[in-house]
């Protein structure tokens, strides 16, 4: 907050130029600023530019299970706020009629960041993906055209719409948009750690800590890149048990060379987005580092990372190593976005 | 309503359009912009396309109906006889057997002058894949667009056949990252005829659409083989075929 970069500011000088009511002051939308750690997004706030009502809107949907076939399941029943948007405690997601989804509902932080989504990169738009879990029968089950229907049934909506996009009826664009609004001011960037890579105030790191972020940055952060920790790419971790359930990335380009690969996940509020991996196994993060000490498994697509020099699998993480990177991977909890209000279940 | 917009800017592009065309046209009159009318007849082989109650006969030999035919076409270019291209901007349209009003459209605000050539493209470029929430023919309402892994179906053909593994066809093509990218520009042959495209004018392509030339051309498809197609390799070969004649130029009406 206390970072009003140029970056960010630059972005926004066009908006602020522009009439009173489409001048949003900085703080009502979250998200609209660029933190200084950061690189710049994905999907500028030029593309879908920020209003309060637009963001309201999108907030709106995003909790409202009217969204699904039954209207039993929102966005937000999968992706809870204090778990950053993860499932907490939910291996696989849970959709309409109690049917289990296939995979671990990922965290939803710092979208805007991102140029895929899904574990498997098939999602390639902000914009579009919410479209994936909608129509996914063992997820939200429904289809575009009656969620529409619904929306335009509803004279609040019909209301709220019209006043963000002026037009009447509401389609799938404004839709589509207006849940944008929300998912993209979706930005943790405020742990611990980021006030210590700032250097403001309360930044400070004990020496566990940091002892923590240098075996990260030595050994995680080739994959775990920059400050958003991910670079983004697909990759096979080693986790046993073959990929005949899901294929992960192969699923999506049909290349064998890319059987068993899926996003790596930032680890950002990692501490809090229990269960691990796409499959939801490993439900600490004791487990995940034991893995990646001694539990990765051979497979024609393991991350070359992965393979060590002397022919062993994985990477050595003493005791010590592990409780340090541990220790670390607290600092990353950002308690003012796992608690902003703004971004809270809302009723209409 | 795709249409309305387009009229809308067609007029207040006019002058825009007026100042372009001045530029590469060696008339020294102001010339003002005209349209093409795109006209669509689907045919199987010799055979009228009728949905659900038509049966028909690949040059392979094996029997199928139809119950959808839609496709993009996307990207309309015409060409001047000096190598000059005008690329229509916007122009996007679903053409869907089921909805018979969808086989005729205009491309609006053409500079005036006489083409030689007519290109387009059977899809949707790379870039609207990605662009985020669209209108109009691309919306994803039309159920042409895949959510799981994004991106347009460029054409959606079902049916069902005695030689296929379940009954049923389903093939959508789609996908624009190599090596299964379907996106193809097809330039079909005017056989001579030149566009007038004059204000005062209203000149008509009309295209043919034959449906058995998915199957047939550079690849041969089998439906005992190849009944259930998503993108992938098979949506390749699809694509080639619909590379390779497809459609074509029935006649031009200079009107």
């Amino acid at each position: 907050m206390m970072c009003r970069l140029a970056l960010g500011l630059a972005g926004w000088l066009p908006l602020a130029c522009s009439s009173a009511e489409e001048a949003a002051p900085l703080e009502e939308v979250p998200g609209m600023v660029v933190p200084a750690n950061f690189p710049a997004p994905v999907y500028s706030a030029e593309e879908n530019p920020p209003t309060p009502a637009g963001f309201a809107l999108g907030r709106v949907l995003f909790y409202d299970p009217l969204l699904s076939r039954s209207g039993e399941v929102s966005c937000g029943s999968c992706h809870q706020q204090f778990a950053a948007f993860a499932h907490a405690d939910h291996r696989l997601s849970h959709g309409v009629d109690n049917r289990l989804g296939t995979r671990n509902a990922p965290a939803l932080q710092n979208l805007r960041w991102r140029r895929e989504l899904l574990w498997d990169g098939g999602a390639k738009h902000l914009e579009t993906m919410p479209l994936a879990p909608l129509t996914n029968p063992v997820e939200m089950d429904e289809t575009l055209e009656n969620v529409l229907r619904k929306l335009n049934a509803d004279a609040d909506y019909q209301r709220r719409f019209a006043e963000v996009y002026g037009r009447k009826p509401i389609d799938s664009q404004q839709l589509l948009r207006a849940l944008a609004q929300f998912t993209a001011s979706l930005t943790s960037a405020n742990s611990r750690y980021d006030q210590y890579a700032r250097g403001e105030a309360g930044g400070t790191l004990t020496p566990a800590e940091l002892r923590g972020l240098s075996v990260l940055r030595q050994k995680c952060a080739s994959c775990h890149a920059t400050d958003l920790f991910t670079d983004e790419s697909y990759r096979n971790n080693g986790l046993p048990g073959g990929f005949a359930a899901d294929s992960g990335r192969a699923h999506i380009t049909q290349q064998r060379a890319d059987r068993g690969r899926f996003k790596v996940p930032s680890l950002r509020n990692v501490a809090r987005t229990a269960p691990y991996m796409h499959d939801g196994r490993f439900a600490t993060l004791a487990q995940v580092l034991a893995h990646y000490d001694h539990g990765v498994t051979e497979s024609p697509t393991l991350d070359p990372q992965l393979r060590r020099a002397d022919g062993q699998l994985g990477i050595p993480l003493t005791a010590g190593e592990q409780a340090d990177l541990l220790a670390f991977l607290g600092t990353l909890t950002d308690e003012r976005f796992l608690h902003d209000a703004r971004l809270s279940e809302k009723d209409r | 309503m795709y249409f309305r917009l387009f009229s809308l800017l067609s007029t207040s592009l006019l002058f825009v359009a007026t100042l372009l065309t001045s530029c590469d046209d060696k008339d020294p009159a102001p010339t003002q912009p005209g349209t093409l009318d795109i006209e669509i007849d689907h045919l199987v082989g010799e055979q009228p396309l009728v949905l659900n109650t038509g049966s028909y006969t690949t040059p392979a030999g094996d029997q199928f109906t139809v119950s959808t035919f839609r496709y993009y076409l996307s990207n309309f270019s015409l060409g001047k006889a000096d190598g000059s291209t005008y690329l229509v901007p916007e122009s996007y349209f679903l053409v869907d057997e089921a909805k018979p009003a969808s086989k005729a459209f205009t491309l609006d605000s053409i500079p005036a002058g006489d083409y030689t050539s007519l290109s387009f493209v059977i899809g949707v470029d790379s870039t609207r894949n990605v662009s985020g929430a669209q209108t109009g023919a691309l919306d994803p309402i039309n159920n042409m667009f895949w959510t799981w892994n994004s991106g347009y179906i460029y054409t959606k053909l079902e049916g069902t056949s005695p030689q296929a593994s379940n009954g049923g066809l389903i093939f959508h093509i789609g996908g624009f990252k190599t090596p299964n990218n379907t996106i193809r520009t097809v330039s079909p042959s005017l056989k001579g005829a030149t566009i007038l495209i004059r204000p005062n004018r209203t000149p008509a392509v009309h295209l043919q659409t034959d449906v058995l030339k998915l199957f047939s051309g550079v690849n041969t498809i089998r439906f005992a083989t190849a009944s259930d197609v998503m993108g992938g390799a098979n949506a390749v070969r699809i694509a080639d075929n619909q590379a390779a004649g497809m459609i074509t130029v029935d006649h031009v009406h200079a009107n």
